[in-house]
């Protein structure tokens, strides 16, 4: 490998300092840090909003808000959460490393990265001021369901053009990362040598660039159905409700795994480091992804099993929804066995990711009870559905985010984060995270309905459990924020590679990188995959 | 009878001390409900087994091979024979669950040869009910007061999960549901019977239950449904079918009385007053979620009824309003759907046209339920 | 890969900033406009327009510059090619939706509509429809009249940009120019017959799921038709200009591509809203 820790950074003319450095910017570290901070206030936002959900459920009765501005909160929780933090967080990681782990001197089209980030604050300028406007903000859940989604005010037309502009940016995003993938490896650097992290994101943008577009055209018919009179969802015109349900999750089963296999690589990336162990079976972990991925567009009528669909489809989608157990089983066997007779040591991202390791399998055996059709019938749309899904999305998505940060934050800012602070923030939001969503397994199950504003008194204990949980997890996530901006401002410095066991790329060049990192690429020689030195 | 009043008090237990801090699903009334249960019961039971082999070795690496303890790295990156063992393994363990589950799903969706088919409709905010072989139908809503949940202070024994009127099941029958809406999308799910079923408006969907033994079961509208998600409950009252058929029987005089009486009531004049007390009652429960109880309705939402031209205008027009709803929105026909009676309508709007801000003049703001009868014989 | 080239980095640019404040002014507009109780929606939609004609202009405009400077080749060049695949993909699946939505009503949800008698009494089902609830009577658009013509007309677009491109390859621009030229021209002559059958249609947008599914079909392909002809037509202002050489000319293959796309689009319209 040459020796490209003494690149200097280019000069490609003046850059502007200030803001305009940061509205103009072509620079794929800029980017990704802008794509970060952003989805880092979208967090804190919608998780407010979720601390308004958890104040109000404290206990029975209406005691903050009426239903109307629960709902509101329910649905836009939902929405900034997933399209305002923790897709936009993973792309940033993606602006960061790939380039990084690849070799490549920036993005492959540089300014087209840039407005893939800037569509995003014009997108959550739509959402954010909803909530001002007559009649307030989306409450139609976050999965927009007609004809409730018909009846709403102005916000709704807002959300819809939202959605347009988060798509724009998603799969401008996504064609931009595919391609530096595709053709801005450094020479010697096969498909197969690739860092699996790589591989993560380059399945995830093809799957964004496959169902965007299907959320965009299902969003216009809401248009079309809510102001210029078809029929798309209506029964008397000849449409029905439920094809929205398929368009919809045609998209949002992907979209799931849009949001989760980045969160695999960053696990199948940091494991690694501090087990000091090469990742066990990369080639069976890429053919894993890559199944998920493919098994994502035939298991979306699993979100529809109550809506009255034949029998036969039912079985057809819980057979392939079962089918997805197996490549997610064979990457979490894969995890257990880089652990075995590694050298591990426990720093704040090896915390995150051994505890996304557990929480997230028991989302996926909530999601296995979830595939069973019968079962479905009883917990659909209950907070067990509730309780899954956080222990997917928070303690899969959001928690490999909150590792991956730390895990690189040395080499961005070229500080070593407070480890102290570090782990105290990991065993808060862990053990608050259990506390507010586990007991919503129970709630589910004893049948609480998800969605609903008051709630009948024998579900009262396990809500107040949660709404505490929730309430330190919430707290927690400042601690966050304020460990992040410690290691941004100063700190201990970490050298270029502060990680005993780290393999890839990235950990050559200095920390922080120079501007342009790669601009000659680095001759890789590897025998097997990246990392496997 | 001893044990049969135990058998209620058990089912009936969930609402009560006895069931808080459930940790599974509600009890069973019916076979299918209790095949749900053995399903989830044994799915759990692998995902534990599962957790404990693959946790197991986890959490023995986690102590045995620390850095701390002194523990080498191994170098090894893959094993063939593993990797093909573990990716085939769990899809046996797949085809054991896959098995029951197909057979439930198709009992689940067998619904023919049925006792009794009662149609479900689901409405913002309430259930409507009918019994297709005899015309029996009734309109079916929450009966907790509205100033308990707007109070924080949740008193009822059975606290969002009343109703004014259940619906009533005979024993041991095959009851097939034919389901639907004519609003936005409800799903009826009572969970000690096993059926959850969305209600798509326009479409008609079918589910059945046979009930065991006497009892009152407990359910919510389980589709978000706008601002009155959370207050459509669902009660079902099972009874032997000697006393179902009673019941019915009951039904049939009690519809001929209450034609006789809202003949007596339609004939009946009202004061202005009369209307306006039972007028706010009416509109507390059925119209304030939406309009608010001071009529400023929710801006870009609801409209408000303070001041509005629809109100303060042509009787006529209101009535119309109240009567057919106002469709693609959450404004029921009250009167068409016989959500509301003759004389509620007439008080309802009574109490409209003289609230608030609002005075329309005599003799256009008393709404009499003669009024309302002869705009219904009009339609 | 001997003597790798740098890649090209692009200085920093306002244009991306300036789309996204068009494209906000446009959201905005539009959501003003069909808010009825509200006015000035429409200026705020067209200011957002211009700024997005504004920022087209600029933003392209910069990427010529570059590409005559010869900064594109090579790596860059590439990238380009996997750029629009992965654009017109996406493309593809937005039809797919809409596709989607034509089958799902044909297959499922008017069959199982005619079979709710308890609803729907009397409703027969059968496409094209209005629906159960719509008794409006109407004439569906028959395939082999205006709809074979156009057909044929696109089909011919296909190849006349195909020729054209033999033409830049053999560095015969006579054969190069005369090829777009014939091709934007048949675009326009398919757009105006669509324009013609519009106008002329028995039925509109409101005439249930065929009329919703038909119009927007339609219209979205349209919309890309034009779209493609516009791409053409800068296309052939840049080769009026001297632009392309035979091995390098991204911008006329992007849009050749683009075309055959819509030409593609065409033929499952043809079939499945018109014929079938």
């Amino acid at each position: 490998m040459t020796d490209i820790a003494a690149t200097h950074p280019t000069q490609h003319g003046s850059h502007p300092g200030g803001l305009a450095r940061w509205l103009t910017t072509t620079n794929h570290k800029d980017i990704g840090t802008l794509y970060l901070w952003f989805s880092l206030v979208m967090f804190l936002v919608a998780g407010a909003l979720a601390m308004l959900i958890r104040a109000e459920l404290f206990k029975p009765g209406l005691q903050f808000f009426q239903p109307a501005f629960f709902n509101q909160l329910t649905a836009m929780h939902g929405l900034l959460m997933i399209f305002g933090a923790i897709m936009p967080a993973f792309v940033g990681f993606a602006n960061w490393q790939v380039p990084l782990m690849i070799g490549a001197p920036d993005m492959a089209f540089p300014r087209l990265n840039n407005w893939s980030f800037w569509l995003l604050p014009a997108a959550a300028c739509l959402m954010l001021s909803s909530f001002f406007v007559p009649g307030g903000a989306v409450a139609a859940g976050w999965t927009m369901y007609p004809p409730l989604y018909i009846q709403g005010g102005i916000a709704y037309d807002m959300m819809i053009f939202a959605v347009h502009i988060l798509g724009l940016s998603s799969i401008l995003g996504a064609i931009n990362i595919i391609t530096t993938i595709l053709n801005l490896r450094a020479p010697g650097m096969t498909l197969m040598k690739m860092p699996i992290f790589v591989w993560t994101w380059l399945i995830t943008a093809y799957l964004l660039v496959a169902v965007m577009p299907v959320l965009a055209g299902a969003v216009t018919m809401l248009l079309m159905d809510r102001h210029f009179g078809t029929h798309f969802f209506d029964a008397s015109g000849g449409g029905d409700p439920v094809m929205f349900q398929h368009l919809f999750w045609f998209f949002g089963h992907p979209e799931v795994y849009i949001m989760i296999l980045p969160a695999f690589g960053i696990v199948s990336t940091i494991l690694p480091t501090f087990a000091r162990k090469p990742l066990f079976g990369y080639v069976s972990m890429v053919y894993a992804v890559a199944s998920i991925a493919i098994l994502s567009f035939v298991v979306w009528a699993h979100h529809m099993f109550t809506t009255g669909i034949p029998a036969g489809a039912q079985i057809f989608f819980m057979y392939t929804t079962m089918l997805i157990a197996v490549p997610t089983g064979v990457k979490v066997f894969n995890w257990v066995a880089t652990l075995w007779r590694g050298s591990i040591t426990f720093e704040t991202p090896m915390l995150f990711v051994l505890a996304i390791v557990c929480l997230f399998t028991v989302g996926g055996f909530s999601g296995l009870v979830l595939s069973v059709v019968p079962v479905d019938v009883q917990l659909q749309d209950t907070y067990y559905v509730v309780a899954h899904f956080h222990y997917v999305l928070f303690a899969g998505a959001a928690m490999s985010i909150m590792g991956g940060i730390y895990y690189w934050l040395p080499k961005w800012t070229g500080h070593m984060y407070d480890e102290r602070l570090g782990k105290l923030h990991f065993w808060l939001t862990a053990i608050a995270f259990n506390v507010t969503f586990f007991p919503m397994h129970f709630l589910g199950l004893a049948g609480m309905p998800r969605r609903i504003p008051d709630y009948a008194p024998q579900f009262a204990d396990f809500n107040m459990m949660a709404s505490i949980g929730a309430f330190v997890l919430g707290a927690s996530q400042l601690l966050f924020l304020y460990t992040v901006i410690k290691c941004v401002r100063g700190g201990k410095p970490a050298g270029d590679k502060p990680w005993e066991g780290a393999t890839t790329l990235e950990w050559t060049l200095s920390s922080p990188p120079p501007y342009h990192s790669f601009t000659e690429p680095p001759q890789i020689y590897l025998e097997a995959p990246h990392g496997h030195a | 009878m001893m044990r049969r009043l135990a058998l209620t008090g058990l089912l009936l237990a969930p609402a009560h001390a006895l069931a808080e801090m459930a940790l599974n699903l509600p009890a069973p009334a019916t076979g299918i409900a209790r095949d749900i249960i053995a399903l989830h019961t044994f799915v759990l039971w692998i995902c534990f087994g599962i957790f404990l082999v693959v946790f197991g070795p986890m959490f023995y690496a986690l102590w045995r091979h620390r850095k701390a303890t002194g523990h080498v790295a191994a170098t090894f990156h893959d094993n063939r024979r593993i990797e093909v063992l573990w990716t085939i393994v769990p899809i046996f363990i797949l085809v054991s669950m896959a098995w029951p589950a197909t057979q439930l799903i198709l009992a689940m969706k067998n619904v023919g040869d049925s006792d009794l088919t009662i149609k479900v409709t689901g409405h913002q905010w309430q259930w409507e009910y009918e019994y297709l072989d005899d015309g029996v139908r009734f309109a079916s809503l929450l009966a907790t007061p509205r100033a308990e949940i707007d109070g924080g202070h949740p008193e009822s024994a059975h606290y969002l999960l009343e109703v004014n009127r259940p619906l009533v099941v005979p024993t041991g029958k095959k009851v097939r549901l034919v389901v639907t809406s004519t609003d936005v999308i409800h799903s009826w799910w009572v969970p000690a019977l096993g059926v959850k079923q969305d209600a798509i408006p326009g479409f008609i969907k079918e589910a059945w239950f046979r009930v065991d033994t006497p009892g009152t079961f407990r359910g919510q509208c389980a589709e978000l449904c706008g601002i009155g998600h959370g207050f459509m409950p669902i009660v079902v009252e099972a009874m032997a079918p000697e006393q179902f058929a009673a019941w019915r029987t009951e039904q049939e005089g009690a519809a001929a009385k209450a034609s006789l009486s809202a003949q007596a009531a339609a004939n009946a004049v009202l004061s202005l007053d009369e209307l306006k007390s039972r007028g706010e009652k009416v509109y507390a429960n059925t119209c304030a979620p939406c309009h608010q109880p001071t009529g400023a309705g929710i801006p870009g939402a609801f409209p408000p009824l303070d001041g509005s031209p629809v109100v303060n205008g042509a009787m006529e027009a209101h009535l119309n309003r109240v009567f057919n709803g106002k469709p693609g929105t959450a404004m029921q026909a009250f009167g068409k759907l016989k959500i509301l009676s003759d004389e509620d309508i007439a008080a309802v709007i009574t109490y409209e046209r003289n609230s608030w801000h609002n005075h329309v003049a005599a003799p256009g703001n008393i709404v009499e339920p003669a009024d309302v009868a002869a705009f219904a014989a009009h339609q | 890969m001997d003597t790798p080239s740098p890649y090209y980095q692009p200085p920093p640019s306002h244009w991306p900033v300036v789309g996204s404040l068009a494209l906000l002014a446009c959201a905005g507009g539009f959501v003003l406009v069909l808010d009825k109780s509200r006015s000035g929606g429409a200026y705020v939609m067209a200011a957002g327009g211009v700024l997005l004609v504004v920022m087209l202009f600029g933003w392209f405009g910069t990427i010529v510059r570059e590409g005559l400077a010869g900064k594109l080749e090579g790596q860059v060049d590439r990238s380009f090619r996997w750029g629009m695949v992965w654009f017109i993909f996406s493309e593809v699946m937005f039809f797919a939706g809409f596709f989607g939505a034509l089958f799902y009503a044909r297959q499922i949800s008017v069959p199982d509509l005619a079979a709710t008698p308890l609803i729907w009494p009397g409703y027969a089902g059968g496409w094209p429809t209005a629906g159960p609830g719509n008794a409006e009577a109407f004439t569906p658009m028959a395939a082999w009249g205006l709809p074979a013509v156009n057909t044929l007309i696109l089909l011919s677009s296909g190849a006349t940009v195909t020729w054209a491109h033999w033409g830049l390859l053999r560095g015969n621009r006579g054969q190069l120019t005369i090829g777009l030229t014939l091709t934007i021209l048949l675009g326009a002559t398919f757009l105006a017959l669509q324009a013609h059958e519009y106008l002329h249609a028995a039925f509109s947008l409101h005439t249930g799921i065929y009329g919703a599914t038909f119009y927007m079909l339609t219209g979205f392909h349209g919309a890309h038709v034009t779209l493609g002809a516009i791409m053409l037509s800068v296309i052939l202002a840049r080769v009026r200009a001297g632009h392309f050489t035979a091995d390098s000319h991204f911008g006329f293959s992007a849009a050749s591509w683009y075309w055959h796309f819509v030409d593609v689009v065409w033929l499952l319209l043809f079939v499945f809203v018109y014929w079938l």
